[in-house]
């Protein structure tokens, strides 16, 4: 087998026994229910965790997609609080403001040529703080179009829903596997994270395809605050604290390289996938400390980790033996 | 290898003989807000203890401060089966949807200590204390206990703003209207800590005549008014016997002031809320009776009469 496969088979392999030793315990987990909210309940996150594998595919990072949700939800609530305006304009206004974000923060990225890390810090700080400027309380939406859109479910059989914006999850994942691996960009993403002085030699357009990353996972985390808004039906400057952080873990978890160059967009699902299902585990459970998702999601972290440097390692030496 | 497919094998026998036999027994899911304060803790270790008291098997699910955990938890009980959902929630909005999922599905969701911003119909009852009753207890100790003799009061206000801040003051100022003896000479924040409560109480007790001018001091919780306890014995006052303290809450440390005579009055903001929600629960469910929309828990009045080294006692292992 190709070793680019293998973090990737062990994350299916992974989530694929927890999930049966979860229906061990619970054979209620093993319903259409758990699996309509595993969807559901992380629809915002996956969808943001679509650009974060983007970012991180081509070397960089991006803590600003928790920050942006947040901004986007106010941002939305505020504006359907106080105009008359119909909510699918205000999502089209919402997403421009956000691509534009994330592009801006790409441009300066790459003409400063400042660490991803320091600028998305501070596009985090701006974005949170935008957020606070606008609302520092809790708004409830109450449109009409936001209650039909709601209301707008598949009812799976056993009782389980597949939501719309589980649904539309989903169909990001699509969007993004065929991105990744079937456009112009996709490649040019991949050989960016390989390396900046290589993807130069092989013509990939640097500056071009630095913006656009960042475009993209800054239009992707306003079309999950767009979600998340319709998940919560509220828009809260506090909300999705540190779920960058979760995106990140869930990109890594799903085989994807930190440095770049390597790794599957369709992962990022299973990774997200992985962390509901301890979620749902837990609270089945009804008597671990919720805390233990946070560490179980750290020891999988760091087997990742530890499986990417040995291969790595073995990549190395196969290429000295060639 | 084989030895351990039998130890596993008998693990799982184990488990599904257990819940087969707790399956009569009520299964309650609790979607706890987190645990950043003490009287929190508090709460969550006496819903444990309630629901170990009636035979309740209780799914506990602690939310980290987050809304978007708090939906996730309440779905897992719903997938799984629960016959009621306990929730404390963190924010006002934002829980239509998943009530009406609870409720498609059958199950009585309780809320607890906080109300939300949804139609009534959507959950059973909710259990909360009323903030504005807090302030009156409080109130009315002091009226009675000053009986008529003039008592110029200062006050030591909760976080600007806050709603507790807001109440508690308007329920103190309801019981005093009308007492011409009492007046309420100065009141500020004390951000509901320690810290900030002895500092405000410092400059009460400059701008008072060193505190020969105050007779009581009215604490929005009781954090601020140990603070305040500890400004009034720098200033070379006896706490309790020269100033009145009466504060809210009923936390432990201010049962250790009263039993030292420092501290005179608490009401208290009981942690039980689990204990009458689970009596309205077995009440709707068992014998179909619906609670009413609000039930309001006891705002109980301590003074040193009431042993409060005992209290004491029975507070400090709750996780204050």
């Amino acid at each position: 087998m190709n070793p680019r496969y293998l973090p990737l088979t062990a994350t299916v392999a992974i989530f694929l026994i927890a999930y049966a030793v979860c229906i061990a315990q619970y054979p209620n987990m093993l319903s259409t229910r758990v699996i309509g909210n595993l969807l559901t309940d992380n629809a915002f996150l996956g969808i943001a965790a679509v650009g974060m594998t983007f970012v991180i595919l081509s070397g960089g990072i991006d803590l600003s997609i928790g920050a942006v949700i947040a901004f986007t939800g106010v941002f939305l609530a505020v504006l359907l609080q106080s105009t008359a305006i119909h909510p699918l304009a205000a999502f089209a206004l919402a997403l421009i403001i956000t691509t534009a974000f994330g592009a801006m923060m790409g441009a300066i990225i790459h003409h400063l040529e400042m660490p991803p890390f320091i600028v998305t810090l501070a596009g985090m700080f701006l974005a949170r703080g935008m957020a606070f400027v606008l609302s520092i309380d809790s708004i409830p939406i109450k449109h009409p179009f936001y209650t039909s859109l709601k209301s707008f479910y598949y009812v799976l059989p056993g009782g389980g829903r597949l939501t719309l914006i589980g649904g539309l999850m989903l169909v990001v994942f699509l969007v993004g596997i065929l991105i990744a691996h079937r456009t112009r960009f996709g490649a040019d993403v991949y050989a960016l994270g390989g390396g900046t002085a290589t993807a130069r030699l092989m013509g990939v357009p640097i500056g071009r395809t630095t913006v656009m990353i960042y475009a993209l996972s800054g239009f992707l985390a306003g079309l999950s605050g767009i979600v998340f808004s319709l998940y919560t039906s509220a828009g809260y400057s506090l909300a999705t604290v540190g779920v960058e952080l979760d995106a990140i873990a869930a990109v890594v978890i799903g085989g994807t390289l930190l440095t770049g160059g390597s790794g599957f967009v369709a992962g990022t699902l299973i990774g997200i996938l992985i962390q509901g299902l301890i979620q749902t585990y837990i609270t089945f459970d009804g008597s671990l400390s919720s805390w233990w998702t946070k560490i179980l999601i750290g020891l999988l972290l760091f087997a990742f980790i530890l499986l990417q440097k040995a291969l790595i390692l073995l990549s190395d030496r196969r290429r000295r033996h060639a | 290898m084989n030895f351990k497919f039998a130890l596993a094998g008998a693990t799982i026998l184990a488990a599904s003989v257990f819940s087969a036999a707790s399956a009569s027994a009520m299964t309650v899911g609790f979607s706890q807000i987190g645990s950043e304060s003490g009287w929190r803790a508090a709460e969550t270790t006496l819903t444990k203890q309630q629901a170990e008291k009636r035979g309740i098997d209780l799914k506990f699910a602690d939310a980290q401060q987050k809304q978007e955990n708090q939906i996730k938890a309440l779905r897992s009980f719903i997938a799984q089966g629960v016959d009621a959902i306990l929730v404390a929630p963190v924010v006002a909005t934002g829980w239509d949807e998943v009530l009406q999922e609870a409720k498609d599905a059958k199950i009585p969701v309780v809320l607890l200590d906080r109300t939300i911003d949804a139609p009534k119909d959507l959950y059973l009852t909710a259990v909360t204390s009323d903030l504005v009753h807090e302030g009156n207890v409080a109130g009315k100790w002091l009226v009675d206990t000053v009986a008529g003799k003039p008592c110029n009061v200062v006050e030591l206000q909760g976080t600007t703003g806050s709603s507790p801040a807001i109440d508690r003051k308007k329920g103190f100022e309801e019981a005093l209207a009308g007492k011409d003896n009492l007046k309420i000479v100065r009141s500020q924040t004390g951000d509901f800590t320690r810290t900030k409560g002895k500092e405000v109480m410092e400059s009460f007790l400059k701008a008072e005549d060193g505190g020969k001018n105050i007779c009581a001091v009215y604490a929005h919780n009781d954090d601020m008014a140990v603070g305040a306890i500890q400004a009034i014995k720098e200033a070379g006052l006896k706490p309790g016997t020269d100033i009145l303290v009466v504060s809210i809450d009923a936390v432990p440390d201010i049962f250790q002031a009263m039993a030292a005579g420092e501290a005179n009055a608490t009401v208290e903001l009981t942690p039980n809320m689990a204990g009458p929600a689970f009596d309205a629960l077995d009440a709707f469910i068992k014998d179909g009776k619906e609670p009413p929309k609000w039930i309001q828990t006891e705002s109980k009045l301590y003074t040193q009469a009431d042993d409060p080294m005992k209290v004491y006692e029975e507070k400090k292992g709750l996780g204050y």
